[in-house]
């Protein structure tokens, strides 16, 4: 499989906003459109991670969205590599056009085999996107969030985790439809996370704090 | 070649002085206290002059760039619905349909297929969108789900589109154009939100509807309605082809419906538990919260004028 990256500062980072600014953009904010809340709890530069649910494709194009065209090639999805590099045509676009970092769920690997691709992204101060529910499940509920996440930045002490809540996604696009349907979607960004001690104090923070951003949707009925 | 008939011009330059005086009144009042925090204000004099901006702008370059652009709004307005009404999740497709009556819609308006634009939504997508959930099958919930649907597209789609079709009636006034109709509308009803906060700040104190809008007072309603009816007088055989007292009429229309809109979308917002309908305009919230009173205002004056003009 060819996993040669395009230099992610040249001809990869002028692709890439080229198709955000006429496709993803436009697709997010007036196809779609966001209620956003929190906005200044986005970490404006790394390395950190951002700790989305994950309900649709979508999920992706908005968070990295928030973010100056500018800005993009700093902005790195964790993303499994099972699904995205299964085609030669899907991994070149995932890895040059989104920049995502691949990441094996399938394989048995070590941890540190595992993490090595997006602890070379903190390390060069990348902001990464992981959604630690592992896979988009159901529409708009939240399924089981796994561990991982915790491995990442426990080794690390310049990383924090900001939590970030969408709702309205999985109506839009949910999983295994092709229909896109136009709708509003809460995007509520919340605080960061203190350094969790346990691998389940991070599990039952980060589920406890999503519980807690809902209360800022209004495309949920209370 | 950009042509403005004349009255619509001057309206339009009265408004922008408006926005200038309002402008310059806020920089005042942000130089007279600077501890306080005006940023609110100071995006909903911003978002004005968005608003104001692309509506002149779209009406000036052509009446089909106009209603382009209040299809757009519909558009918007539609979506902000359906995202804070509580929705299934199998009635995407239907959901889908319903948006695509909106190109429809405006595009009856554009050729003045008027016998169709009546009637294209309260009969053709209020019998489709039921008709169209069968095929899904999903009878949980469908009277609510099918209530909702149509509500939706009545409130943002056909009665907004009233003010699309403003533009392309015969002239019956040329000095003001069809635009001045638009204008006469849409400023009369915005002013009246406006006349109605300021007198019910400085009198108000018996609630109308404390249920639903606890900052609504009689004596708002009544010093709107004076000051409205007044001013439509003034200004209505300048923009439109209605006398005086016809416009005085207009006005007393305007201002009551005005108000009915607004506490209906109010008492949409309350049931959900939310405060604004959503994010679109910044220091207003969203489309809805702005064309509360222009939804309802809309149809019932153009069928008013409509009688007695046409």
């Amino acid at each position: 499989m060819d996993r040669t990256y395009l230099n992610r500062k040249g001809i990869g980072k002028i692709l890439q906003i080229i198709f955000f600014a006429l496709v993803v953009k436009p697709l997010v904010f007036i196809i779609l459109g966001l209620n956003i809340r929190g906005k200044n709890n986005l970490p404006g530069k790394g390395p950190a991670v951002i700790a989305a649910n994950h309900n649709s494709h979508l999920d992706t194009m908005v968070l990295m969205s928030l973010y100056p065209l500018k800005k993009l090639y700093k902005i790195r999805p964790v993303a499994a590599a099972d699904y995205f590099l299964s085609s030669p045509m899907r991994a070149w676009f995932a890895l040059n056009i989104i920049g995502i970092i691949p990441l094996e769920r399938k394989r048995r690997v070590a941890k540190k085999e595992l993490f090595s691709g997006c602890h070379d992204a903190l390390n060069n101060d990348d902001i990464l996107i992981i959604f630690p529910e592992g896979s988009r499940g159901q529409p708009e509920q939240i399924s089981a969030i796994k561990k991982g996440l915790f491995h990442i930045v426990n080794e690390r002490t310049d990383t924090q985790i900001t939590p970030i809540l969408m709702h309205g996604l999985g109506r839009a696009l949910p999983r295994g439809e092709a229909l896109l349907v136009p709708f509003n979607c809460d995007v509520v960004i919340g605080n960061l996370l203190t350094k969790p001690e346990t691998a389940d104090d991070f599990v039952s923070q980060l589920e406890s704090t999503y519980q807690e951003l809902k209360k800022y949707c209004i495309t949920i009925k209370h | 070649m950009i042509t403005i008939p004349q009255n619509s011009l001057i309206a339009m330059l009265v408004i922008l002085c408006l926005l200038v005086i309002g402008s310059i009144s806020r920089l005042f009042i942000e130089k007279k206290n600077p501890e306080k925090d005006y940023t609110e204000l100071r995006q909903r004099i911003q978002s004005w002059w968005w608003m104001i901006g692309i509506l002149f702008a779209c009406m000036s370059i052509g009446e089909t760039y106009a209603i382009i652009l209040f299809g757009f709004i519909s558009f918007l307005a539609l979506k902000e619905f359906f995202s804070i009404v509580p929705t299934r999740q199998s009635d995407r497709r239907v959901i889908f349909w319903a948006y695509l009556s909106i190109p429809l819609q405006y595009y009856f308006v554009s050729i003045e297929w008027y016998g169709m634009f009546i009637i294209f939504i309260p009969i053709y997508i209020f019998l489709f969108l039921p008709m169209r959930m069968v095929l899904i099958g999903e009878t949980k919930g469908f009277i609510h789900a099918a209530g909702i649907m149509h509500w939706a597209v009545m409130l943002t789609v056909f009665c907004l589109s009233h003010i699309a079709y403003l533009l392309v009636l015969p002239e019956k006034n040329p000095e003001a154009g069809s635009m001045g109709l638009v204008i006469f509308l849409i400023f009369m009803t915005q002013f009246n939100d406006v006349s109605q906060y300021i007198w019910g700040k400085a009198l108000g104190k018996h609630k109308i509807i404390p249920k639903v809008s606890p900052n609504k007072t009689w004596e708002g309603f009544l010093g709107g309605m004076l000051t409205i009816t007044l001013i439509a007088a003034l200004i209505g055989p300048f923009l439109t082809p209605l006398s005086i007292s016809l416009s005085l009429l207009a006005g007393l229309l305007i201002n009551i419906s005005g108000f009915i809109g607004d506490v209906v979308i109010s008492s949409i917002k309350r049931d959900l538990e939310i405060k604004d309908s959503g994010d679109l305009i910044p220091g207003h919230g969203g489309i809805l919260d702005r064309f509360d009173s222009l939804i309802f205002t809309a149809p019932l004056f153009f069928h008013y004028l409509h009688y007695i003009a046409y």
